[in-house]
C-alpha cells in the first residue's frame, strides 16, 4: 500500500467519525480522539504530577534542612523518595514527551491526526488509575512503597512493606499506557507523512521521537516482566531473586537496568529533538548536521543497550564485565558530545536573540553538559566505587533530568504555546519564571556534587555534622525551585484566559509545517495533505 | 533605592551572612577523599584527571556558545551565516573526543586491575550486612562480633530540643559512631568477604575506596591495605530499609603490634564471657535485675523495629505490647522467636549477638512492660533450654 491511500482512506474515516460534532464539557476530554486533545491531557497531567512529585520532595528537603529527624520517621522518609522518583519518571517527564508527540507530531509531518485515535484515548486515561493507585498506597495501611524508584530484591520482596501489588499494579499500566502510546508514535510516522516528506526529510524533532518509540517498545516488556517476577516472588512462592530458592538477587538488578539504562535515553532524546528545533529557530540559521544528529541519536539508541550494568559495577561483577561495561559507557558520551557541538554550530555566526524558549534551550545544553560530565566521571569503574550510590549520583541525574529533560519540556512549551492557545505569553513573567529557576535550581543540585565527594550516602533521612551546611543551601534552592513552577502555571493560565493575538508564525526563524496553519490550530489539521514544495517556498 | 527595597536588602544580606557564619563551614570537605591506601590514591588521581579534563572540555564548548551569544546576537545586527553541513568538522569532533576517552580508559583500566586482585592476603574478615548492622567474624581467629550504631537515640530524635540548633547537642561523630568498631593492622592487605543476612547493604569506607554490595545468598571479594593508623569512618551505601541511614561503619587501624595485643585481649574476653554464660545458667536474677538489662537491651537491640513503647510499626513490624505472643502464649515459645528468628522476615535470631542473660531479660521485659503484666520470669536456664535447638 502506497502512502497516499492509507492517507486518503485515515481522512475518510475520520470525517465520517467525530468532524463537526465536538462534543462539550467533561464528555469532549473523556471521549475525544482528536490528537490536540489528548495532547493536551497529557501536558496538563504531568504538570499535576510534576507538582505533586514536587510536593513530595519539598517534605524531603524540609527534612533534610537539619541534621535530625525533624518531621518525618525514616521509614515514611523511604515512601517519600520512592514516590517522588516514580512520578517524576513516569508521571511527569514521559507523559510530557508523550503530550508534545501527540500535538506537534501530526501537525510536523502534514498528517489528520495519530494513525490510531482511539488507542491514543485509551493510553492517556489508563494514566490516571495508575497513578491513582501508586498515591493511594500512601493512605493504605501498607503504606506506599519504600523500597526506592529501582525496587531492588529482596527487600520489594520477601522484606517489603506490603505495598509490592499495588506498585507493581501501578506500573502495569503506566507500561501499557507508554507501549500504546509509542506504537501509535511509530505507525503514524511511518503511513501518515505528507506525500515527499521522506525519512532524512522529517524534522529532526519526529525523528528523535521515532527512535525514542522504539526504545519503548523494546524495554516496557522488560520492566513489565520484571515487576511480575518480583510479584510472583512476593506473593507466589518463586524464588527468581531469593538465593535460598536458587535465584539471585543481582539478577533482578541486570533485567531492571536493561530496562532502565534505555528508560533515562527514553527521558532525554525527545528533549535532544525540542531543542533541535529551538536553537535553530533563534539562531535564525538552519540546524547544523542534521543527518549527523539523525546518525549520533540512532547510535546512543542502540549503545543505549549495551551499557546497562554501568549502575552496578559495585555488586560484584568480573573484570571483565566491568571493563566492557566501563568501556561502552565512555563511548555513548562520542555522540552526545556530537550533538552538544552541533548546537553550539548551529548558534556560531547566527543571529541569536533571547525570548524564554531559546533561553531555556540555552539553559539546557550548558546544564545537559554539566550532567553529562559526570556521567562520563561515574563511567569510569574505580572511581564509580566512590561515587555510586552517593548525592553526587544524585547530582548527576537530576543535572541530566531536571535541567535536561525538564528545561527542554519548558523550553517546548513556551515555543509552542502561541500555536496550542492562539495567544502569546507573558514574556516578561516568563523570564522571571526562567531565571527564578535558573539560580535555584542550580543553588538546588550543584552542592550535592560535593556532599556526594564528601561521602554523603544517597537515600538517607539523616546525616552526620559535616554535611550540615550544604544540605542547609539545598534545601533552600529546592524550596526556591518549587515555587518557582507556580510562575510557569500563572503564565500559562493567563496565556489561556487571553494576550496578545499570536500569529500563525510567531517566531521570525521557525520552521516547519505547524507554523503553516493558523494560531491556534484548529481543531483538524490537514485533512488533506499539504504540498511539501508549495510550503517549502 | 526605595525604603522597602532597602529593607528587602538588608533581611537578604542577613540571611547570606547567618549562611556562610554557620559553625561547621571550616570542616566542609568538597572533594573526594584522598585516602590512605595506595588504591584509593589512584582512584583520586584518576578523579582529578576526569575533572580537569572535563573542565577543559567545558571551558572551550561553553567559551565558544558564550562567545557567539554575545558577538552574534541580533540586537547587536549580527546577519546569520548560511553554513550547516560539514563532514570534515564532523569527523574531527568524533574522533578527537575519542582521544581523550582513551586517555581516560588506560589509567582507570589499571586501576580496576588493580582493586579486583584479591590474591595474597594476610588476614580475611568476614563481613555480614543485616538490618541495621554489621557482622564481623575474623578468619582462623574464633572472633566475630555485631557492630551497632551508638549515637543515642535522644540525639537523632532531636529529644533535647536540639531542633532548632544546626548540630546542637549532637555528638562530634554524630551517626557515625558504632559499639564495636571494626580492627585491622595497618600496612597488612586485609580481604573482606562481604555478604548479608536479610537484603542488599553495601559495605563502604571512603577512606579505603572499597565499597562493595553485600548480596544475601553471595559472597562478594574487596581488599585494603591501610598505611596509617587511624580511625576511619564510612556507611552503608545500599538502600536497605527503614534504618538504612543509620547502620555506620567504623574500621579502628592498628599498627601490626597493637592489633596484636587486640586479638589477645579479644580472646581473653571471649573466654570471660563463656564462663560467664556458664555461671549464670545456675544464677536466678531478680526481677528488678532481669526488667534493668531486659530494657537496655531491648531498646538497643528491638527498639528500631518494636519502638520503644512496644507497639511497632505495623504491618512491617508488629506490635508487642497486648500480643499474644508476648502475654498468652508459651515462654517457650517466645523464646525460640527471639533466639532463632522466623526465617525470611526482618526478625533475626538473637542467639549469637545476645548472650542468655541478656535473652532472658529482654524475654522478661517484654512478657512484663507496657501493660504485659504476665508476671513470668525468665533465666539463662530456660533460655538454653527453649532456645538452645
Ligand atoms: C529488623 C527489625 C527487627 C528487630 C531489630 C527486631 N525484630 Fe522482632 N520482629 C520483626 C518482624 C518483622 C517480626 C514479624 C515476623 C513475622 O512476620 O513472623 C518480628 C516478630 C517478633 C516477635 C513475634 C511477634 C509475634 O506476634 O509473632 C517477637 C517476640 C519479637 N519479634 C521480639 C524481638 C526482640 C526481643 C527483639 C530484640 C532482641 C526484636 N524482636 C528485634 C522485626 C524485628
Ligand atoms: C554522557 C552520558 C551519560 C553517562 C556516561 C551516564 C553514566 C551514568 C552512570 C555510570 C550512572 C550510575 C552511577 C551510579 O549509580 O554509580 C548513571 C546514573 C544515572 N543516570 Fe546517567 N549517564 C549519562 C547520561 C544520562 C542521561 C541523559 C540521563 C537521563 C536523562 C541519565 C540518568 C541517570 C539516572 C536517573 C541515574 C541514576 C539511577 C539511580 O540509581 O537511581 N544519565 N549515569
Ligand atoms: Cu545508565
Ligand atoms: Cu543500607
Amino acid at each position: 500500500m502506497t502512502t497516499e491511500t492509507i492517507n486518503e482512506s485515515l481522512v475518510d474515516d475520520h470525517h465520517g467519525d467525530s468532524h463537526d460534532h465536538k462534543m462539550t464539557g467533561i464528555t469532549r476530554w473523556l471521549y475525544t480522539t482528536n490528537h490536540k486533545d489528548i495532547g493536551t491531557l497529557y501536558l496538563w497531567f504531568s504538570f499535576i504530577m510534576l507538582l505533586t512529585g514536587g510536593a513530595l520532595a519539598m517534605v524531603i528537603r524540609a527534612e533534610l534542612f537539619q541534621p535530625g529527624l525533624q518531621i518525618v520517621e525514616p521509614d515514611f522518609f523511604n515512601q517519600l523518595t520512592t514516590v517522588h522518583g516514580l512520578i517524576m519518571v513516569f508521571g511527569a517527564i514521559m507523559p510530557a514527551f508523550t503530550g508534545f508527540a501527540n500535538w506537534m507530531l501530526p501537525m510536523m509531518i502534514g498528517a489528520p491526526d495519530m494513525a490510531l485515535p482511539r488507542m491514543n484515548n485509551w493510553s492517556f486515561w489508563i494514566l490516571p488509575f495508575a497513578f491513582a493507585i501508586l498515591i493511594g498506597s500512601f493512605f493504605m495501611e501498607s503504606g506506599a512503597p519504600n523500597f526506592g524508584w529501582t525496587f531492588y530484591a529482596p527487600l520489594s520482596t520477601t522484606y517489603s512493606n506490603g505495598s509490592t501489588a499495588f506498585f507493581v499494579f501501578a506500573v502495569h499500566i503506566m507500561g501499557i499506557s507508554s507501549i500504546m502510546g509509542a506504537i501509535n508514535i511509530v505507525v503514524t510516522i511511518m503511513n501518515l507523512r505528507a506525500p515527499g516528506m521522506t525519512y532524512m526529510k522529517m524534522p529532526l524533532f519526529v525523528w528523535t521521537f521515532f527512535i525514542t518509540a522504539y526504545l519503548l517498545i523494546a524495554v516496557m516488556p522488560v520492566l513489565a516482566g520484571v515487576v511480575t517476577m518480583l510479584l510472583t516472588d512476593t506473593y507466589f512462592g518463586t524464588s527468581f531473586f531469593d538465593a535460598a530458592g536458587g535465584g539471585d538477587p543481582v539478577m533482578f538488578q541486570h533485567i531492571f537496568w536493561f530496562f532502565g539504562h534505555p528508560e533515562v535515553y527514553i527521558m532525554i532524546l525527545p528533549a535532544f529533538g525540542i531543542v533541535s528545533t529551538i536553537i535553530p529557530a533563534f539562531s535564525r540559521k538552519k540546524l547544523f548536521g542534521y543527518s549527523s544528529m539523525v546518525y549520533a541519536t540512532s547510535s546512543i539508541a542502540l549503545l543505549s543497550f549495551i551499557v546497562w550494568a554501568h549502575h552496578m559495577f559495585t555488586t560484584g561483577m568480573p573484570l571483565f564485565g566491568e571493563l566492557f561495561f566501563m568501556y561502552c559507557t565512555m563511548l555513548i558520551a562520542v555522540p552526545t558530545g556530537v550533538k552538544v557541538f552541533n548546537w553550539v554550530a548551529t548558534m556560531w555566526r547566527g543571529s541569536m536573540s533571547f525570548e524564554t524558549p531559546m533561553l531555556f534551550s540555552i539553559a539546557f545544553v550548558i546544564l545537559f553538559t554539566i550532567g553529562g560530565f559526570s556521567g562520563l566521571m561515574l563511567a569510569l569503574t574505580p572511581v564509580d566505587f566512590q561515587y555510586h550510590d552517593t548525592y553526587f549520583v544524585v547530582a548527576h541525574f537530576h543535572y541530566v533530568l531536571v535541567t535536561g529533560s525538564l528545561f527542554s519540556i519548558y523550553a517546548g512549551a513556551y515555543f509552542w504555546l502561541p500555536k496550542w492557545t492562539g495567544h502569546m505569553y507573558n514574556e516578561s513573567l516568563a523570564k522571571w519564571h526562567f531565571w527564578c529557576s535558573l539560580i535555584s535550581v542550580n543553588l538546588l543540585f550543584f552542592p550535592m556534587h560535593f556532599l556526594g565527594l564528601a561521602g554523603m550516602p544517597r537515600r538517607i533521612p539523616d546525616y552526620a555534622l559535616q554535611f550540615a551546611d550544604f544540605n542547609k543551601w539545598v534545601s533552600i534552592g529546592g524550596f526556591a525551585f518549587g515555587l518557582s513552577q507556580l510562575i510557569f502555571l500563572a503564565v500559562v493560565i493567563k496565556c489561556i484566559r487571553g494576550g496578545e493575538k499570536a500569529p500563525a508564525k510567531p517566531w521570525d526563524g521557525a520552521e516547519g509545517l505547524e507554523w503553516t496553519v493558523a494560531s491556534p490550530a484548529p481543531y483538524h489539521t490537514f485533512s488533506t495533505p499539504p504540498n511539501l514544495d508549495e510550503v517549502k517556498s | 533605592m526605595s525604603r522597602s527595597n532597602q529593607r528587602w536588602l538588608l533581611g537578604g544580606g542577613l540571611c547570606f551572612a547567618s549562611l556562610l557564619s554557620s559553625s561547621a563551614w571550616a570542616d566542609t570537605q568538597l572533594n573526594l577523599t584522598k585516602g590512605v591506601t595506595a588504591v584509593s590514591r589512584e582512584v583520586y588521581d584518576l578523579h582529578m584527571l576526569a575533572l580537569y579534563i572535563c573542565t577543559a572540555i567545558g571551558v572551550v564548548v561553553f567559551g565558544a556558545m558564550f562567545w557567539s551569544m554575545f558577538f552574534h546576537r541580533k540586537s547587536k545586527g549580527a546577519k546569520a551565516a548560511d553554513f550547516h553541513e560539514s563532514t570534515k568538522v564532523e569527523i574531527l569532533w568524533t574522533t578527537i573526543p575519542i582521544v581523550i576517552l582513551i586517555a581516560m580508559a588506560v589509567p582507570a583500566t589499571s586501576t580496576l586491575i588493580d582493586m579486583e586482585n584479591n590474591d595474597n592476603s594476610e588476614v580475611t574478615i568476614q563481613v555480614t550486612g543485616s538490618q541495621w548492622k554489621w557482622h564481623y567474624k575474623y578468619f582462623d581467629q574464633n572472633i566475630e562480633y555485631y557492630s551497632v550504631l551508638s549515637t543515642p537515640r535522644e540525639q537523632y530524635e532531636n529529644q533535647n530540643g536540639s531542633f532548632a540548633g544546626n548540630g546542637a547537642n549532637k555528638d562530634e561523630n554524630y551517626l557515625l559512631e558504632v559499639d564495636k568498631p571494626l580492627v585491622i593492622p595497618a600496612n597488612k592487605k586485609v580481604r573482606f568477604l562481604i555478604t548479608s543476612d536479610d537484603v542488599i547493604h553495601a559495605w563502604w569506607v571512603p577512606a579505603f575506596a572499597v565499597k562493595q554490595d553485600a548480596n544475601p545468598g553471595f559472597i562478594n571479594e574487596a581488599w585494603t591495605n591501610v598505611d596509617k593508623p587511624g580511625v576511619y569512618r564510612g556507611q552503608c551505601a545500599e538502600l536497605c530499609g527503614k534504618d538504612h541511614g543509620f547502620m555506620p561503619i567504623v574500621v579502628e587501624v592498628k599498627s601490626p603490634e597493637d592489633y596484636d595485643a587486640w586479638l589477645n585481649e579479644q580472646h581473653a574476653l571471649a573466654a570471660k564471657s563463656a564462663d560467664a554464660e556458664k555461671a549464670s545458667l545456675s544464677a536466678s536474677m531478680s526481677k528488678e535485675e532481669l526488667m534493668q538489662l531486659g530494657e537496655s537491651t531491648y531498646m538497643a537491640y528491638c527498639a528500631a523495629c518494636h519502638q520503644p513503647t512496644g507497639l511497632g510499626l505495623p504491618p512491617a513490624f508488629p506490635a508487642l505490647k497486648g500480643s499474644p505472643i508476648a502475654t498468652t502464649g508459651s515462654v517457650a515459645e517466645h523464646i525460640d522467636v527471639v533466639f532463632n528468628g522466623r526465617a525470611g522476615t526482618g526478625m533475626q535470631g538473637y542467639g549469637k549477638q545476645l548472650s542468655l542473660k541478656e535473652i532472658a531479660a529482654v524475654v522478661t521485659y517484654e512478657r512484663n512492660a507496657w501493660g504485659n503484666d504476665t508476671g513470668d520470669l525468665v533465666q539463662s536456664a530456660d533460655v538454653k533450654a527453649a532456645g538452645g535447638e
